[in-house]
C-alpha cells in the first residue's frame, strides 16, 4: 500500500531499469536451466501421451521468450526512475534482517522465544516504545499465540530448550 | 424455483449458533485484516487456512469467506480516514473519500462506502444464486478438452485484460505453473525440477507462496514508507446513516452500472482492483461536472466501492461452478476446498449441496452482518491504525510464519516464505502482477492433467480443442481475449483514418500492484 505523493530527496540505491534488467536476465537463465532439465526427462511424445517434461518444457520456452522481451525492453528503455531510495532501502533492511534472524531463531529457540525477541526488538529499537511496553506486549502476544495454536487448534509449533524445560 | 428452495436449504445448514459465531468472528477478523496495511485478503485467508483443516468444510468456508467480506469492507475505512488504501481495491476510494473526510463528511463517506459495498455484493450474490447452478449444470457435460479450454480462457483473460506489461503477466503465469510442476509428476511418477533436493520433492505449497508473496512482501513494501498515520476521526451516528441512505436512491444508476462492471470483471478474472478503477472512471466520464470529481463527491465513493465488491463477490461464481477462481483470494479459497477433500467444479452442486448452498446463504447473511458490524465499529478499527507500525509489523510477520509452518509442519516452509516475500517485494515494485501467479499455482496441476487427458484421448492432436462446437467456441473466445489488445489497436488504427481517436481514460498508475 504505497502513497507516492510525499517523495522526498531520497538518493536512489539502484535504478528501476537495472533491477528490471537483472530480473529479466535471471528469468531467462532460469528458463534455459529448467528447460534443459525438462528436456532431459523427456519433453516429447510417449505411446501413452505427452512425457513428464512436455508441459514444463514448453512453459520454459514461453518464459524464455517473455523474459527476452523484458531484456529488450529494459535495454532500450531510457527511464532513470529509481527502484528504491537509500532511506527506503534502509527501512526495508530493518525488517528484512531481523526477519532472517527470526526464522533462524525458530530453529534454535523455538517459535515462541523467537517471536518474543522479534516483537520486543522491533518495539524497542524501531518503535522507540518504553522498556515495559516492549516486554509486556510480546509476552501477551506469545501467550495468546500459545493458547490459540497449542490449546485450541492443536497445531504443534516448533519449540526450543525453554519450552522443553517447562515440560512441553 | 429450484435455486430458491436450495437457498432456503442453505440457510437451514447455515443457521446454527456455531456457524453464526464463526461468521461474526470471521467478519471482525476480516475488517482487521482489511484495515491493516501488510495484511490483505489472500494472505489473511491463507494464514488461517491451516487452522481449518480439522473443521467441517461448511463451517470452514463460512469462516474464511467472511474474512474475505470483512477485508472488502475494511479497506474503505483506512482509505477514507487516512488516505491510505488498506487494500489495493480501495485505492480509487481515496480519490473522493479522503477529500470528503477533510471536509468533515467522514461519516457520510464511510456510510456511503459501506452501503455501496453492500449493494454491489448483494447484486453479485443474487447473480451467483441463479446463474451458478445453470453454469454448473451446463459444465457437467464438460470433458478434459472443455476444461482445458476454460482454463485457457482464464489464463488468456489475465493476459488480455491485465493492465500490466503483457510479458510480465505471462512471466507471472508461467512461474506459477512451473512452481506447481516441481516435485513428483502425478501421472508418470517421475521427478521434475527437484535438482536432487529432498525438500523439493513435496513441491511448493501454494499457501506458503501466497503468505510469502502477499504477506511478507507487503510488509517490506509498507516499511519503505516512513509511516506516520494522521487520520481523520469519525463516529457514525444513526442520524448520519439514515440521512446518507436517504440521498442514495438518486444514485441508483451509478450503483447499478458499477455493479454490472464489477460482476463482469469478477467473473472474468479482471478482479476487484480493475473493477474499482473502471467504476470510478466511468462514473466520472458520464458525469456532467467532471471537475468536481476528486474534491469529495459522494458518487466518487459509491462507484468504486460498488464495483470492487461486486467483483470480489462474483469472483466466487466461476470458482463454485467451474472450479476456476476469479481472484487471488478466490484462488486461495479454492485451494482450501481441495485441502478439505472437496473436488471443486460443477459436480460440487450435485455432490455437496450443503456446502455450496451453505456458502451462498452465508454470502447473503455475511454481507448484512458485515454492514452492521462495520458501521458500528469504525472508531475501534480506526484506532487500530494509531498503534505504531513497528508494533504491528512483527506480529504480522509471526502470524505469517505460523501460517506457513502449519501447512505441513515444516520449518523449511518458513524459509521458503521469506524467499517468496523477497520475490513478492521485487515483483510488486517492478509491476509484475501476482494474481496470475497465485491462480496458476492453484490450477497448474489441474490444467496440466486436463491437457494431458485431452491429448491422450485425441492421440496427440491439438485439433481436439476445436473438435466440437462447445470446446471450439471456448478456445476461440480464449484466443480472441488473448489478442484483444492487438485487435483493439487494429480497430483503432482503421478508425483513426476517419474518426478522431477516443483514448480510453488511463487508470492512475499510482495503484499498488497487489491483488484482490
Amino acid at each position: 500500500m504505497s502513497i507516492q505523493d510525499e517523495e522526498t530527496e531520497d538518493r536512489s540505491v539502484v535504478s528501476y531499469r537495472s533491477v528490471d534488467l537483472v530480473v529479466s536476465v535471471l528469468l531467462f537463465l532460469a528458463s534455459i536451466i529448467l528447460g534443459w532439465t525438462n528436456w532431459q526427462i523427456g519433453a516429447g511424445w510417449a505411446p501413452d501421451g505427452p512425457e513428464a517434461g512436455y508441459f514444463p518444457f514448453y512453459l520454459c520456452v514461453l518464459l524464455g521468450i517473455a523474459s527476452l522481451i523484458g531484456i529488450v525492453k529494459g535495454v532500450i528503455s531510457r527511464s532513470d526512475a529509481s527502484f528504491v531510495g537509500r532511506d527506503q532501502f534502509k527501512r526495508v533492511l530493518q525488517v528484512a534482517i531481523p526477519s532472517l534472524a527470526f526464522v533462524a531463531g525458530i530453529q534454535w529457540l523455538g517459535i515462541y522465544v523467537s517471536s518474543f525477541l522479534l516483537i520486543a526488538g522491533f518495539m524497542r529499537f524501531l518503535g522507540k516504545s518504553s522498556i515495559l511496553a516492549s516486554l509486556v506486549t510480546p509476552v501477551i502476544f506469545v501467550v495468546f499465540m500459545f493458547y490459540v495454536f497449542e490449546k485450541q487448534f492443536t497445531v504443534l509449533l516448533p519449540k526450543g530448550p525453554i519450552e522443553r524445560a517447562l515440560l512441553y | 424455483m429450484e435455486a430458491l428452495s436450495s437457498l432456503i436449504h442453505g440457510f437451514d445448514v447455515l443457521l446454527t449458533w456455531q456457524n453464526m459465531a464463526l461468521m461474526l468472528f470471521g467478519i471482525v477478523l476480516g475488517i482487521f485484516v482489511g484495515v491493516l496495511p501488510g495484511l490483505g485478503g489472500p494472505n489473511g485467508v491463507a494464514i488461517l487456512l491451516p487452522l481449518t483443516f480439522s473443521m467441517d468444510p461448511t463451517s470452514a468456508i463460512v469462516l474464511l469467506s467472511c474474512i474475505y467480506w470483512g477485508a472488502l469492507f475494511g479497506g474503505a475505512i483506512t482509505a477514507i480516514l487516512f488516505n491510505i488504501p488498506g487494500e489495493a481495491w480501495s485505492v480509487a476510494t481515496t480519490f473522493d473519500g479522503y477529500p470528503m473526510a477533510q471536509k468533515g463528511q467522514a461519516a457520510e463517506a464511510l456510510t456511503a462506502a459501506f452501503t455501496a459495498s453492500f449493494v454491489g455484493s448483494f447484486l453479485a450474490v443474487v447473480l451467483i444464486t441463479f446463474l451458478a447452478p445453470l453454469v454448473a449444470g451446463f459444465a457437467i457435460r464438460f470433458g478434459p478438452p472443455e476444461f482445458f479450454a476454460v482454463y485457457l480462457l482464464t489464463f488468456c483473460s489475465f493476459v488480455g485484460l491485465g493492465r500490466e506489461d503483457k510479458h510480465k503477466i505471462v512471466i507471472s503465469l508461467v512461474i506459477g505453473f512451473l512452481l506447481t510442476a516441481v516435485g513428483m509428476d502425478t501421472v508418470s511418477g517421475q521427478l521434475r525440477m527437484t535438482f536432487g533436493s529432498v525438500e523439493l520433492l513435496r513441491g511448493f505449497d501454494f499457501l506458503v507462496a501466497v503468505i510469502g508473496l502477499f504477506g511478507v512482501g507487503e510488509i517490506l513494501l509498507t516499511m519503505e514508507e516512513s509511516f506516520a498515520f494522521r487520520g481523520k476521526k469519525a463516529v457514525i451516528s444513526p442520524t448520519v446513516v439514515f440521512r446518507t441512505w436517504a440521498t442514495l436512491p438518486k444514485y441508483w444508476l451509478t450503483l447499478l452500472r458499477s455493479s454490472a462492471i464489477g460482476c463482469w470483471l469478477g467473473i472474468t478474472p479482471g478482479g476487484a482492483i480493475a473493477a474499482s478503477f473502471m467504476g470510478y472512471n466511468i462514473a466520472k466520464r458520464v458525469a456532467k461536472d467532471k471537475e468536481s470529481f476528486g474534491q469529495g463527491r459522494i458518487d466518487g465513493v459509491l462507484a468504486p466501492e460498488t464495483a470492487a465488491h461486486a467483483a470480489g463477490t462474483s469472483a466466487l461464481l466461476p470458482m463454485l461452478a467451474l472450479g476456476i477462481p476469479g481472484s487471488g483470494t478466490a484462488a486461495v479459497l479454492l485451494g482450501g476446498l481441495m485441502v478439505w477433500g472437496l473436488q471443486p467444479g460443477p459436480l460440487l452442486f450435485v455432490e455437496q449441496k450443503d456446502f455450496v448452498w451453505g456458502l451462498i446463504a452465508s454470502m447473503y447473511l455475511g454481507n448484512i452482518v458485515g454492514l452492521i458490524v462495520v458501521l458500528a465499529t469504525v472508531p475501534l478499527f480506526a484506532s487500530v491504525l494509531r498503534v505504531p507500525f513497528p508494533t504491528i509489523a512483527p506480529m504480522i510477520l509471526v502470524s505469517c510464519a505460523v501460517g506457513a509452518f502449519a501447512v505441513q509442519n515444516a520449518v523449511f516452509d518458513i524459509w521458503l516464505m521469506l524467499a517468496f516475500g523477497v520475490v513478492g517485494y521485487v515483483f510488486k515494485k517492478l509491476g509484475y502482477p501476482l494474481a496470475p501467479l497465485t491462480l496458476a499455482l492453484v490450477l497448474g496441476d489441474k490444467a496440466e492433467d486436463a491437457f494431458r487427458q485431452a491429448m491422450i484421448g485425441a492421440r496427440g492432436s491439438m485439433t481436439v480443442f476445436f473438435s466440437n462446437g462447445l470446446v471450439g467456441t471456448i478456445t476461440i473466445i480464449a484466443l480472441l481475449v488473448l489478442f484483444m489488445p492487438l485487435i483493439g489497436q487494429a480497430v483503432a488504427w482503421v478508425r483513426g483514418t476517419r474518426a478522431p481517436k477516443i483514448e480510453p481514460e488511463a487508470p492512475p498508475v499510482s495503484a499498488p500492484a497487489s491483488e484482490a
